[in-house]
């Protein structure tokens, strides 16, 4: 157990350090986000209109996952320049450590996206998010968590695809539909308690959506990175 | 006889229809260097790939009998050199080295870099990206990544290929080694001078079939092409 969490970890820090490194996918990213955001916000005016305020949760969201797709597009291609992957393959990593750290350190930068982002959503819709940050927290975790399994799955099936940029949201955006409308109801929720009701069911979706594409991606790793 | 470091047995495989290994059949012993030797096409990194389990067979199977260990961690013995230089360019030197200490379990990896970074001379390159490095310098990093870890078991997919002076003589004299020491090396080429040079046995694969197997003799050292004139 210490050497698959000690292999798990050497990926994601592998992973991170070369984000850092050169920023490519985190400045996109929050670039990405951040623009996306003001263009909503002239799109759907806040001031103008108090209603756009509940629809605010399901733009983030909607922000997010573009967003995110932007950083597991990266995430399996930073493997095949100089083929890499070959060297995961074949290396004594299994491919649950693999999957693990991979989609770690997706779900790290996609949450720092979030949390550069959400101070800037709350300018330009007029959403105070400050007291709810300790309720937004878990979920934005979660959320990221279930885009980075969902993505890195996939990421890894289309790791070797010309299409690659094209394929990865193609496959992505559908299977996250039940995670993204859970992230959307809890923000919703979170901002506006008496919008959404019972937010029990949704935080069960959500954790139940990750644990189920978690173990999917355990679980297939190692058969979709040998099937060629 | 001693059990051998790979065997395979009836292996083949198909892209689609295509049949790209048929009913291979290979021994390879320790202490042997074996030449995998055939024309492009003929089915030798695809072979080396099934060996190093980067690729699995559509049937047959590939075992290690002589490390007694199971299939799940055959990995930690081999070290493979493929086509790709398969470092990270956003990584230093020291870092690639690192990493892949730590994913093969490489205990105290610092010495173990340290003198591999020394052994191919890029140890005043340590802290610089291997994305800034000239092509020669990328080369030994790869060396160094896939010997790092004292393999048993050496897979060399094409080695001679693009390699510069300093690094083909590093090569030869860790493939020296290697065999002195009692390793399996397996050496896919196209290039039989520099294969036949260096290895005890040759396996000449054609249309993905072992035509030839045999070791190496006076006549094939003098001629490597003749090679080709022992298809049946």
């Amino acid at each position: 157990m210490k050497g698959f969490l000690a292999q798990t970890w050497t990926v994601a820090r592998k992973d991170l350090r070369c984000e850092f490194r050169d920023r490519q996918v985190l400045n996109a990213a929050i670039s990405f986000a951040l623009v996306v955001l003001l263009m909503f916000s002239f799109t759907f005016d806040p001031n103008t209109n108090v209603e756009v305020r509940s629809l605010s949760g399901g733009l983030l969201w909607v922000v997010y996952l573009f967003a995110g797709v932007l950083v597991l597009n990266r995430s399996f291609a930073r493997e095949t320049t100089n083929d890499c992957l070959m060297a995961l393959v074949a290396a004594p990593l299994s491919g649950d450590a693999l999957f693990l750290g991979k989609t770690l350190s997706s779900c790290v930068l996609i949450f720092a996206v979030e949390l550069i982002s959400i101070p800037v959503f709350g300018i330009f819709f007029n959403v105070d998010w400050l007291p709810h940050l300790a309720q937004l927290l878990p979920v934005f975790l979660l959320g990221s968590w279930s885009f980075a399994a969902v993505g890195t799955t996939f990421g890894a099936v289309t790791a070797n695809n010309r299409l690659r940029e094209l394929m990865l949201p193609l496959l992505v955006f559908p299977i996250c539909l039940p995670a993204l409308v859970a992230c959307m109801s809890l923000t919703w929720g979170i901002f506006d308690p008496s919008a959404v009701g019972e937010m029990g069911p949704w935080l069960r979706l959500l954790i139940g959506f990750d644990v189920v594409y978690t173990l999917l991606g355990v679980l297939v790793m190692d058969s979709i990175l040998t099937a060629g | 006889m001693s059990d051998p470091a790979i065997r395979a047995r009836a292996v083949s495989k198909f892209f689609g229809d295509y049949p790209a290994l048929r009913e291979v059949d290979l021994d390879v012993f320790p202490g042997q260097v074996l030449g995998l030797l055939g024309r492009n096409g003929a089915g030798k990194t695809t072979m080396l790939r099934i060996l190093a389990g980067l690729s699995a067979p559509t049937s047959g199977e590939v075992s290690f009998p002589a490390s007694g260990r199971q299939a799940s961690d055959h990995r930690q013995r081999i070290g493979v050199v493929g086509h790709g230089t398969w470092i990270y360019d956003e990584l230093t030197g020291k870092e690639n080295l690192r990493f892949f200490c730590s994913l093969y379990g490489v205990s105290d990896p610092g010495p173990v870099v340290q003198r591999w970074l020394r052994r191919v001379g890029l140890e005043r390159f340590r802290n610089s990206r291997a994305a800034e490095y000239s092509r020669g310098m990328r080369q030994r990093l790869t060396i160094a990544r896939a010997f790092l870890h004292e393999p048993d078991i050496l897979l060399l997919d094409e080695p001679w290929t693009a390699l510069d002076d300093r690094a083909t003589q590093l090569l030869s004299s860790l493939v020296a080694e290697a065999k002195a020491a009692g390793k399996t090396v397996v050496i896919c080429s196209h290039q039989l001078p520099e294969a036949i040079g260096v290895a005890d046995e040759v396996a000449l694969l054609h249309r993905g079939r072992v035509a030839y197997q045999g070791l190496i003799d006076a006549e094939l050292r003098r001629e490597p092409q003749s090679l080709y004139e022992r298809l049946p």
